[in-house]
């Protein structure tokens, strides 16, 4: 049995490159899909961390975190769109819209 | 052999994480989020989330990425990121940053959580989680459903032609 400690190694490593990703990148889709990364490497560790407290309720928060991404995924994609259509750019440096 | 199995899933998990920031196509970076998440779903098959698993099957590789794909298929990408980057320095500082965050995280890990004998075994499975889903996290779930219909209905106001 591998111990939790690697895998919540693994998932800080995963977490870095989303981070990396979203700092990185120019497109926003590809931002997102990096959120979404880091998403699932906080995942990763609650799951570990749950089979190391000996219960399920570690699962239960990774369910909830998939629900609110989904939410999230589709609203942020729905703003990508919209943007888009009101720019017909789709770079994140010239976004400053939505700044006040 | 779980400890190989393991490494194999992690070096896949990272390898195609990796992609997903380097390569400048979208969807490739799209396709490399599916095997990330696929692995992700391996692991979780390891650690005895089955259901888990097979959520993170259906809807994050499944339902999320052909969101994703979608809005990649209509927004026409691939000419974004061709021109100069006015901000690059900027941009490459965030390597070194994301090397030094993924060393503080392991220093972290490695303090924190010590090779401990695990507790009792794993309630694991389905009727573990749907158990506790339908008892103790009865409200939340519920309300779970509400922000999925506010997100819906979200998404339609945004979506909506400009009048």
């Amino acid at each position: 049995m591998v111990a939790e400690s690697w895998y919540v190694a693994l998932s800080a490593v995963l977490f870095s490159i989303g981070v990396v990703g979203v700092v990185v990148r120019r497109n926003p889709l590809v931002m997102f899909m990096s959120i979404e990364l880091m998403l699932n490497a906080a995942n990763l560790a609650f799951v570990a961390f749950g089979r190391r407290a000996g219960n399920a309720d570690g699962q239960i928060a990774v369910f909830f975190v998939m629900a609110v991404a989904a939410a999230e995924v589709a609203v942020g994609l729905a703003i990508i769109v919209t943007v888009f259509r009101l720019r017909r750019r789709l770079s994140v440096d010239d976004l400053s819209l939505m700044r006040w | 052999m779980a400890h190989a199995a393991f490494l194999v899933i992690a070096a896949l998990a990272v390898a195609s994480a990796l992609g997903l920031v380097w390569r400048r196509n979208a969807i490739h970076g799209a396709l490399f989020l599916v095997v990330n998440l696929g692995s992700v779903a391996a692991l979780y098959l390891t650690l005895g989330a089955e259901f888990l698993a097979a959520v993170q099957v259906i809807v994050y590789a499944g339902a999320i990425m052909v969101l994703f794909v979608f809005a990649i298929m209509v927004l026409i990408p691939g000419k974004e990121e061709t021109g100069l980057d006015p901000r690059r320095g900027w941009r490459l500082l965030a390597l070194p940053v994301g090397a030094l965050l993924a060393l503080q995280l392991l220093l972290v890990v490695r303090a924190g959580v010590g090779p401990v004998a695990p507790a009792a075994a794993v309630p694991g499975g389905v009727e573990a989680v749907a158990r506790l889903l339908f008892t103790r996290y009865l409200l939340p779930f519920e309300l779970t459903s509400v922000l999925l219909l506010a997100a819906m209905v979200g998404v339609l106001l945004l979506a909506r032609r400009r009048v």
